[in-house]
């Protein structure tokens, strides 16, 4: 064999590799939504965050919009105080849009549901959600049964 | 009463024989040990030789990762198969045969991509580094370069050493890419999921840095060790017939053993916090 | 004689338990062919590696030109190296290159000749061995006669001062044979450098010698002129050179008597 089609033949061979890491990072792993850093920060208060983490989506109607960028506990309020980045093109959100922490499936992780409200002013920049529901957390849910069943009785 | 003393003596002989034994296979191994840290400094400091000789690592890159492509591809895509088939009749009973696309991606990712590939590789192309090597010193080409005044390390171990290295990561990376086409394959066009939650599930569930990062890292330590294990064994062997043999066979084992420790001590370091 | 170009004094060396050489002294000349002789396992071809710099001695010293191999560092151990020229029992032809880029191996690696020099140097030194018509093949298409020839072009590529041979008879045929006696004397002429012939066949070798060694049991038990080793008085080489079954080489290797060898009991080795 030549050294020409030798050459190329490795060129081939190391362009596949990058190729394919290439395709591992652009479809199969969140490089993707590593471009969300120069969305528009907006911030929102729970009780209870339950298994929400940093990085989780955040969404609205299913449609993955941005994602937590920072989880933090308010000492003033004792609240959860969750940070999220919000991408640039998703900028008209009314001002009185609801966040819910929400699970995806049964035993799915848990991301941000955002609702939109009626308002006409929109979310901007540091704007805060004020209507915000808490992660269902399992046991109260079965607590609650149980009590309401025992009530029946 | 003489009988017995002889045969007392002849049996505490064979126990210190043995003890003779052990010692001394414990100090052939630990000087081999030794050998081979001595040569692999050798071998990174004969590495400065590519800057100049490029052509020499070409020519290994296409034994060593070329000729080790087609196994590598028909590999990753069967497995990448199994994977999603194994993992669909695992998560259908919970409802949750949409993430089949997270456990196939991180699973090839993380452990099978870097793993299978070293072993693929340690068979394949470990294998025939030894038997060149281990060839070329049989028949004293190393030794008749020596008397040329040219190093052998440099010449002929080092381009081997690198391409090794080199290749490793790229040939995983291939294993895990044509995996997950297999995987897509069996989950969307046999088993009907859905396209968009197949990719979706797996882009909001995969780390860049965390898994693929990681796997990347993986084999490079693995092309690290077995290219380091194939071309010593090769430049060591006892040469002949019977020793090449031997260090062929020596490859293989150790170097498969040394995948799948390391595979282990590695995990047990990036995914633990 | 001429002047020394070798010089060994008090060579030890051993492998493991075995000594190979014990207190060795020669002095090889800068001109003419110098062999070395012995029976087969007596090390002449460590000697060659000792003097080549690829084995250290465990005592003495080993000048080659004036300098001690061994103390050398590797660049000026690679310097002279480039000065000799040696010969494998196999070739040691790099198989993956064909027979011209063999020879040009060695010219490419130590000089910045362009191509058209290095092709008509690789030219006649294949000329110079009668085999320039075969250097588009590879060496596995050569006869160990013709890979010999090849690697003699080679050792000669970059007119050393020296070459050693290392049993360049062995397992040849009579004709291949008569053409590397031929050659070994004729380059050694042309050139006017200090040929080391190490072999065993002594009819060739003691046809073409300038001055014999001849070595056994780890010393050199006789040394002169051809002459003079054959018409000599010592029976040990008497029986080398005649090729006696018996002598004080012993027919038989150490061992106990037969008959205690046959009744020491069964399946018992001896210790």
């Amino acid at each position: 064999m030549n050294t020409r089609t030798l050459e190329l033949l490795v060129g081939l061979f190391v362009a596949a590799g990058l190729a394919a890491l290439f395709m591992l990072a652009m479809s199969v792993s969140n490089l993707a939504s590593f471009g969300g850093d120069d969305g528009y920060v907006i911030k929102a208060r729970f009780d209870n965050i339950g298994g929400l983490k940093v990085r989780s989506p955040v969404a609205a109607s299913g449609v993955r919009i941005g994602r937590v960028s920072d989880i933090s506990y308010d000492l003033e309020g004792f609240e959860a105080l969750v940070t999220m980045s919000i991408d640039p093109q998703y900028n008209v959100f009314p001002i009185d849009s609801s966040a819910s922490i929400l699970t995806s499936g049964l035993l799915g992780e848990q991301y941000i549901g955002l609702e939109p409200g009626a308002e006409e002013e929109f979310l901007v920049a540091g704007s805060e959600i004020d209507i915000t529901q808490s992660a269902l957390v399992l046991e109260e849910i079965i607590g609650q049964f149980i009590y309401s069943k025992a009530d029946e009785e | 009463m003489i009988y017995l003393l002889d045969r007392g003596k002849d049996v505490l002989n064979a126990q210190l024989d043995r003890i003779q034994g052990l010692g001394r296979s414990t100090l052939a191994a630990l000087s081999r040990l030794g050998r081979a840290n001595v040569f692999l400094i050798d071998v990174l400091v004969g590495l400065t030789g590519m800057l100049i000789r490029p052509g020499l690592l070409i020519k290994q890159l296409f034994s060593v990762g070329v000729q080790t492509l087609v196994i590598i591809v028909v590999a990753g895509l069967f497995v990448g198969m199994v994977m999603a088939l194994q993992a669909y009749y695992a998560l259908v009973d919970f409802g949750a045969e949409d993430s089949v696309s997270v456990m196939v991606v991180l699973s090839l990712l993380r452990e099978l991509g870097p793993v299978i590939t070293a072993l693929l590789f340690a068979g394949r192309a470990g294998s025939a580094l030894t038997a060149e090597i281990g060839l070329m010193k049989a028949t004293e080409q190393l030794s008749g370069m020596e008397m040329m005044a040219v190093n052998p390390i440099e010449r002929v171990v080092a381009p081997r050493f690198l391409a090794g290295v080199i290749s490793m990561p790229l040939l995983a990376a291939i294993f895990s890419a044509v995996g997950v086409l297999g995987g897509y394959l069996v989950a969307v066009e046999l088993l009907g999921l859905d396209a968009g939650a197949f990719w979706s599930q797996a882009q909001s569930k995969v780390e860049l840095f965390e898994d693929l990062g990681n796997g990347m890292i993986k084999s490079l330590v693995f092309g690290f060790v077995v290219s380091w294990i194939a071309v010593f064994e090769g430049y060591d062997c006892i040469p002949t017939s019977e020793g090449l043999g031997q260090a062929t066979t020596r490859t293989v084992v150790y170097g498969s053993l040394a995948i799948l420790v390391l595979d282990f001590v590695l995990t047990a370091l990036m995914f633990s916090k | 004689m001429s002047e020394t170009l070798i010089k060994i004094r008090g060579l030890k060396f051993s492998r493991g338990d075995r000594v190979i050489f014990d207190n060795v002294d020669m002095d090889i000349p800068r001109t003419g062919i110098t062999a070395i002789m012995g029976p087969s396992g007596t090390g002449k071809t460590t000697l060659l590696k000792l003097i080549g710099g690829q084995l250290t001695p465990d005592a003495g010293t080993i000048e080659v030109d004036g300098q001690n191999v061994h103390q050398l560092k590797t660049r000026a151990l690679y310097a002279l190296r480039k000065r000799m020229g040696m010969l494998f029992q196999s070739g040691a032809l790099l198989t993956d290159l064909s027979v011209f880029e063999n020879v040009a191996y060695p010219i490419r690696e130590h000089t910045k000749l362009n191509e058209s020099m290095v092709r008509q140097l690789v030219l006649l030194k294949l000329n110079a061995v009668g085999l320039r018509g075969a250097m588009d093949l590879s060496p596995a298409e050569l006869s160990g006669g013709m890979a010999r020839r090849v690697a003699m072009a080679r050792a000669i590529a970059l007119d050393p001062m020296m070459i050693m041979y290392d049993e360049p008879f062995t397992g040849q045929d009579p004709i291949s044979m008569g053409v590397l006696v031929k050659l070994i004397k004729s380059l050694n002429d042309a050139l006017n450098v200090c040929s080391i012939v190490v072999s065993h066949d002594v009819y060739e070798t003691m046809s073409i010698a300038n001055y014999v060694y001849i070595i056994s049991a780890g010393t050199v038990v006789e040394h002169g002129a051809p002459d003079e080793i054959r018409n000599s008085h010592s029976e040990w080489t008497k029986q080398f050179m005649e090729g006696l079954a018996d002598g004080p080489v012993p027919f038989h290797f150490d061992a106990p008597p037969l008959l205690d060898d046959l009744f020491a009991g069964s399946g018992k080795r001896r210790a």
